[in-house]
């Protein structure tokens, strides 16, 4: 008879740890890919898994086999003209079958240059902002902290129900009438060899008999206590220069960068808070929606958004407890004593404060030098870095430079 | 005929476990009757995801984690969501009871064509055939795999991921050369094995005392070394990995272990590989045989039988070789038309079947059918008994494909000359040697650098493909000091030479 089973509610995911060891073991290959698809994908869309593909030549896996060339025969089906000695001329490839039988996969694989397949959100992500981090994030307040773990404390003689430990409880019974009997047992021994009364004989066994099963005292609860977990909080502050000068296509570039930025730190972090600047020839603080997606031209005063910032970070951000992040994105278009300025107030008043500031630039032309960036370069400092992207292709390497994990 | 209303098990696509259980047990009846010899049956219910994963692990219900595993589910899975390929039916392992896979959106038909064709079909094959008798354990499979995964898990714990992936990636591209042909490997025991790998550590560990190591050395002059240098092996030796597991210089224990897992693997699969036609004929044949007489008996209605031949032709379906679709010879076609083919010499000879099968003609089919099954693989199954009527049918025609010459030439077609050259050519592409190259270890200078010479049998000036060179890397990694390969053709001794030195030596 044979036996029928059910395992459709087995695990799905066997081969889930096998695909990550796949993916692994060809990251490289696939944060190329990766990276040609942030390129080309809308800032919206960011954020989703995608098809990715890796040289099929590059994950074969070697094996001894017989190859084209040399003499050999093969039997097809499907004669209609043939006769014994025809003449047919070969194919370009030598094809017909290749190596005779069961061929079919190989020839599969030739007409494919890369095997392509789909990354999920999770594993596109992950291969993303791979070793990516905030430099220099320090685990600085244990106040305020809001999560918690519960770390396992021993017993307690109280608790709830839910949390009886049997086998303690049971124990401790066990010990406790092992206890209270032994001096009866004895007792009861020494009247039998001296031939007691049997009424003594019977109270006594009665008494031992009475001793409980279990005891309220017997019983003990796992107890779990409290603690507070210590968290690093950090914020970004996100610049961004929206002067008439930055057109369309250098907006689209800072967007980018940010849009990465955010997500990167969105997904790594739980707590870190992010302020969004926007300036024009004056700054503002917006919220998240309004820092990506609405229009807004003028001049240009990089100084209005250092001034806010520092602003905003005496008000709610106090270095003692927090970690500073700066990023700023500009076409490096200021003008008269600003960049000066900018750069003096940037390194006096702001870099101290700042675990990391970077600044990254969307020049018009590779070579020139704007002024921003002339003034930015004379700043000195560990936790200042600067980079200049130019086209879409640059965002994603000019992030993963700026925020590469530190291997000390 | 119209079927009894009432015999009829059920009618529509719908399934269930009780349905499945009488269908199991009706196909159970009949295939006793016809004599077929099975393992107990094990019918495991699955979902097409987990369908997917099976197919990963090369159809074991368990296996060892290694990224080429992921490779292979992830190539299945896009293929699967693309469209570009159907899942199989049916899956069937090779074990004691035999593991059938059912998927849960097959229609009721559906599910009984696979049991017919894996729980019977299949099953009965894993139990009979010589091959699978002499050289796989059935009822121990599943506990190695539950051991070797076990094993290389607290490996990779161990001595680190990477070290354990390299290991294997190695011993997969070795694995077609890890096979014994000619004698029997022990049976497998997933505790004997814990047993037998304790004490060959335990062994070692007792054997080794360092005071071997200060004992003077014995002077010899060059003439006794060399009257006592023998060659070893002293016979070629083709089973790759066995002679890696014994023999490597540096290998260390648990990587020993590691060769010997996929070794018995290798060994595992080796029967599967050569009786491909055979096995799927065998399976098909009798899936039809015995949902054919469920109908002759009333147990299933017209609505049923034809979603089972629909199914069936689409299996049994040989495109031509000037189709699209075509992949070389199906082994599903070839091997229910030979099948067929017997039962129609034994029952329905003509004059032909006479001149050519005098030993089978008139005898009974079920008998004739069983010894083939028995003790055929798929060269000799064709060698034997296909039969002109097949190759007409086919229109099998034989080509060759020479080096020299600037065009194919047809060899043989199905005619009165052509026959016995189609039938013997077919047989050979059924040859392990025409898939698998035949390369042995020759020499291993134990004496000297330890270096391993493989010798390459070139058969008619076939080379090698280009990732020769790769798997002897492989090779020489497990191995420890340079490897050799001479590329060898009868008649003209050693043509070529590949020669590997260990990375970082």
């Amino acid at each position: 008879m044979s036996m029928i089973i059910d395992r459709r509610l087995n695990d799905r995911n066997k081969n889930a740890s096998n695909r990550q060891r796949f993916i692994r073991r060809y990251k490289a290959q696939l944060r190329r890919s990766v990276a040609d698809i942030v390129a080309d994908r809308s800032i919206t869309d960011m954020s989703r898994g995608g098809e990715v593909g890796i040289p099929v030549k590059d994950i074969s896996e070697p094996k001894f086999r017989v190859g084209r060339g040399g003499d050999r025969e093969m039997v097809h089906p499907g004669n209609k003209e043939f006769t014994t000695g025809d003449r047919i001329a070969k194919p370009p490839s030598g094809g017909g079958g290749g190596g005779g039988s069961g061929g079919g996969e190989g020839q599969g694989e030739e007409g494919q240059d890369n095997f392509m397949f789909t990354l999920s959100k999770e594993e596109f992500m992950n291969l993303f902002f791979d070793d990516l981090e905030l430099p220099r994030l320090a685990r600085n307040v244990l106040g305020d902290s809001k999560q918690f773990t519960y770390r396992r404390a021993g017993y307690t003689p109280s608790g709830v129900p839910a949390n009886l430990s049997v086998p303690r409880s049971l124990q401790n019974a066990m010990a406790r009438r092992i206890a209270l009997r032994a001096p009866l047992n004895r007792e009861l021994a020494e009247l039998k060899a001296d031939a007691g009364s049997a009424e003594d004989i019977a109270a006594l066994e009665k008494r031992i008999e009475r001793i409980p099963f279990l005891d309220e005292y017997d019983l003990r609860f796992r107890h779990r206590v409290k603690e507070p977990k210590p968290i690093s909080r950090a914020v970004m502050f996100c610049l961004m220069d929206v002067s008439a000068s930055m057109s369309e296509q250098k907006k689209d570039l800072a967007k980018r960068f940010f849009t990465l930025l955010y997500l990167f730190l969105s997904r790594k972090y739980e707590h870190v808070e992010l302020v969004f600047i926007r300036h024009t020839s004056n700054a503002e603080e917006v919220d998240e929606h309004a820092f990506f997606h609405d229009p807004q031209t003028g001049g240009t005063v990089v100084m209005s958004a250092l001034n806010l910032m520092i602003e905003i970070l005496e008000d709610r951000y106090s270095p003692s407890q927090w970690n500073i992040y700066g990023a700023q994105v500009s076409d490096g278009d200021a003008f008269g004593s600003d960049p000066q300025r900018s750069a003096m107030r940037l390194s006096k008043d702001i870099l101290p404060l700042c675990r990391y500031f970077a600044y990254v630039e969307i020049p018009d032309s590779p070579s020139s030098i704007t002024p921003l960036a002339a003034a930015y370069s004379q700043i000195r400092d560990a936790t200042f870095a600067m980079s200049t992207v130019m086209d879409r292709g640059d965002v994603y390497p000019v992030l993963r430079e700026l925020f590469q994990r530190e291997t000390a | 005929m119209r079927p009894l209303k009432d015999s009829v098990l059920s009618r529509g696509g719908d399934w269930d476990f009780e349905l499945l259980q009488r269908y199991d047990k009706e196909i159970g009846i009949i295939a006793k009757e016809f004599g077929l010899d099975t393992y107990p049956n094990q019918i495991e219910v699955i979902a097409s995801e987990q369908m997917l994963d099976a197919y990963a692990s090369v159809g074991l219900p368990i296996s060892y984690a290694h990224w080429s595993y992921g490779k292979e589910f992830i190539q299945n899975e896009e293929a699967y969501r693309r469209g570009q390929r159907g899942l199989a039916y049916e899956l069937v392992i090779n074990s004691d009871p035999c593991i059938a896979y059912l998927m849960e959106d097959n229609s009721m038909p559906m599910q009984a064509l696979v049991i017919a064709h894996a729980c019977y079909g299949h099953n009965s094959f894993f139990k009979g055939n010589y091959l699978f008798k002499q050289w796989t354990s059935a009822d121990a499979i599943v506990d190695y795999m539950v051991f070797a995964r076990k094993y290389i898990f607290e490996c990779e714990q161990r001595y680190g991921e990477a070290r354990v992936e390299e290991t294997l990636d190695a011993c997969h591209a070795l694995m077609d050369h890890g096979v014994d042909r000619f004698h029997r490997p022990s049976p497998l025991s997933a505790e004997d094995e814990l047993q037998r790998q304790h004490e060959r550590e335990e062994h070692a560990w007792k054997q080794y005392d360092d005071i071997w190591r200060t004992l003077p050395q014995k002077r010899d002059d060059g003439a006794n070394v060399k009257k006592k240098k023998r060659v070893f092996p002293p016979e070629p030796q083709e089973n790759l990995l066995y002679f890696i597991e014994k023999y490597s210089p540096t290998l260390e224990p648990w990587q020993r272990e590691i060769v010997r897992i996929v070794r018995k693997l290798a060994q595992y699969f080796y029967p599967q590989g050569l009786t491909k036609v055979m096995n799927e004929g065998w399976a098909t044949f009798w899936h039809y045989t015995l949902l054919n007489s469920m109908y002759d008996r009333g147990l299933v209605d017209d609505g049923f039988m034809f979603e089972i031949l629909q199914s069936h032709t689409n299996v049994v379906m040989q495109p031509g070789f000037d189709h699209p679709a075509y992949s070389g010879i199906n082994p599903y076609a070839l091997g229910f038309a030979m099948m067929r083919d017997i039962r129609r010499i034994c029952e329905e000879p003509d004059d032909e079947d006479r001149a050519w099968f005098p030993d089978i003609v008139g005898k009974d089919w079920r008998e004739v059918l069983d010894f083939a099954m028995r003790n055929y693989k798929d060269e000799s199954f064709i060698g034997q008994y296909l039969s002109p009527k097949l190759i007409r049918e086919f229109h099998l025609f034989a080509i060759a494909d020479e080096q020299k010459a600037d065009h194919l030439r047809v060899e043989a077609i199905h005619n009165e000359e052509g026959y016995r050259e189609v039938r013997r050519l077919l047989s050979k592409q059924y040859n392990r040697d025409v898939l698998v190259p035949d390369i042995q270890i020759v020499c291993y200078e134990h004496m000297g650098d330890r270096s391993l010479v493989l010798r390459y049998n070139r058969l008619r000036e076939r080379p090698l493909t280009d990732d020769a060179g790769e798997v002897l890397k492989h090779l020489s990694r497990l191995w420890g000091f340079t490897v050799t390969m001479e590329i060898f053709e009868e008649g003209k001794g050693v043509v070529d030479k590949i020669e590997v030195a260990p990375a970082g030596a």
